[in-house]
């Protein structure tokens, strides 16, 4: 899996924090989303859908991998 | 538009419009004040894209299946600028509210973006969750308050309401001591019943408040939003006052409601009441849950298609409005099964009880905050908690836009 991240959609809202707050962060200035693993472990996988699935600007891109 | 034009209109859209447009706001059920309204749930299973019809004639369409809201809702093609001509509203103190001194909830890219950025450090999750010991300490205080002595008193009154009001006051910078006076306002401006007249008095006295205390920072600075804001220098002062303004209604109204229904959404139904007792660790989802639930934000979100967008396989021409009707979708069965019940064990973060897309609502960590520790502190603290008036004598606010009780007489 291969996350990626547009802070210019960003809206700040933090929902992607709550989710995986192993993958997302936000940055202090302006609470904008900050990727703090952009390859994150399988056991993540899970949590990192979903925060792609309930941000609300569609700031998250999640890549799936070639390798299984 | 004449009633010629909007028969036309309405069959130019097919006949997947309906003959019938359903009149919005629509009433609920009485014996089920927690159900959305039985002519939109109706609309979700017969048509989840159909035409409503509003208070002044017009009309507008209404969407209720969750993936269309969320698709209107995350599509900059639909403008939130209530200022274009066929904007939907559902009342006239509605249309009065919207027209003046609108905050970036009424305001589209760039320029909503560039004003929200100004607020969302104070509310990212790490700030808050840093303020969990304050909340915790306001909760305790209020509940010492209101059970020294006593047994019974009014829920809303005595905690919902006061719990948020002094965290956004804090978080503001504005004196609680005031809380009277904004408080009464703001219901004023949420009221259905509202008259344009009541409406404009409302707006003003909040925005010549807000301007007077923007003011009152600039000679003795403080560590609030309103004094940040003003020591930016990049916004004059209705301008502060205006943002001000939706970070105090909308810091108000929305926890104290969701609070008070959540307490009497449990009491109703024990079973969950008793497996969130037993599980206290339940609380995080367990107020996601109640968010979908009972979505206060009842009587959909308003929007406008700036071009043609085809959305659940109808086309929205340009300048026709579109309401979301969040709580109908965050029950659609399609994303949540048995989604009229309530289960606290549920996975319901896909909800829609804050918006979505870039206008999804700012203060949601503040909320869930303030929220999980309300409900936590209540029923750890008070297990014999209890309605102290027949349901059917709850005064539930069919007449705000946001959904809730009035008040809440409780025992323990």
């Amino acid at each position: 899996m291969r996350v990626l991240i547009d802070q210019d959609k960003c809206c700040g809202a933090g929902s992607c924090v709550l989710s995986a707050p192993e993958v997302f962060d936000q940055r202090e200035e302006d609470g904008i989303v900050l990727l703090l693993d952009a390859e994150p472990p399988a056991a993540l996988h899970e949590a990192v859908h979903e925060a792609a699935a309930i941000c609300p600007a569609a700031a998250i891109t999640v890549e799936q991998s070639e390798r299984v | 538009m004449t009633t010629a034009e909007r028969i036309e209109r309405e069959q130019e859209t097919g006949p997947g419009a309906g003959p019938t447009p359903v009149a919005v706001p629509a009433a609920r059920a009485t014996g089920c004040p927690f159900d959305p309204a039985p002519a939109l749930e109706r609309a979700h299973r017969e048509e989840p894209m159909t035409r409503a019809t509003l208070w002044d004639g017009s009309s507008c369409w209404l969407v209720t299946r969750h993936q269309d809201v969320r698709e209107v809702l995350g599509d900059p093609r639909f403008s939130a600028d209530a200022t274009r001509p066929g904007f939907p509203f559902l009342t006239a103190g509605a249309r009065q509210f919207a027209s003046g001194n609108p905050s970036f909830i009424r305001q589209d890219d760039p320029e909503h973006a560039r004003l929200r950025r100004m607020l969302t450090a104070d509310f990212m999750v790490k700030k808050v969750e840093a303020m969990r010991p304050e909340v915790q300490r306001i909760a305790d205080d209020l509940l010492d308050r209101m059970t020294e002595g006593r047994h019974a008193a009014d829920l809303v009154a005595e905690f919902a309401l006061p719990l948020p009001s002094l965290v956004i006051c804090l978080l503001l910078g504005v004196p609680y001591g005031d809380h009277e006076f904004f408080q009464k306002h703001s219901s004023v401006l949420l009221s259905l019943r509202s008259t344009v007249e009541e409406v404009d008095l409302a707006q003003k006295e909040l925005q010549d408040y807000l301007c007077g205390l923007a003011e009152s920072k600039r000679r003795e600075p403080d560590d609030g939003i309103v004094s940040r804001l003003v020591a930016r220098g990049e916004l004059d002062d209705a301008a502060i006052a205006s943002m001000g303004r939706l970070l105090l209604v909308a810091g108000h109204e929305t926890t104290a409601n969701m609070t008070a229904l959540s307490t009497l959404t449990l009491l109703r139904n024990p079973d969950q009441l008793a497996r969130l007792r037993a599980e206290p660790s339940l609380i995080k989802g367990a107020v996601e849950e109640l968010l979908r639930y009972l979505t206060i934000v009842h009587n959909g979100l308003p929007r406008i298609a700036d071009e043609d967008v085809t959305i659940g396989g109808h086309t929205i021409r340009a300048g026709e409005g579109v309401l979301c009707v969040l709580n109908v979708a965050n029950r659609d069965e399609e994303v949540f099964p048995g989604g009229a019940a309530l289960d606290v064990g549920r996975d319901a973060r896909r909800h829609v009880a804050f918006g979505f897309g870039v206008h999804q609502c700012l203060g949601q960590p503040l909320a869930r905050v303030e929220l999980q520790i309300a409900l936590e502190t209540l029923l750890r603290r008070l297990p014999g908690l209890r309605l102290d008036i027949p349901f059917e004598d709850v005064p539930f606010r069919h007449d705000m836009g946001i959904y809730g009780v009035h008040a809440l007489p409780v025992a323990w």
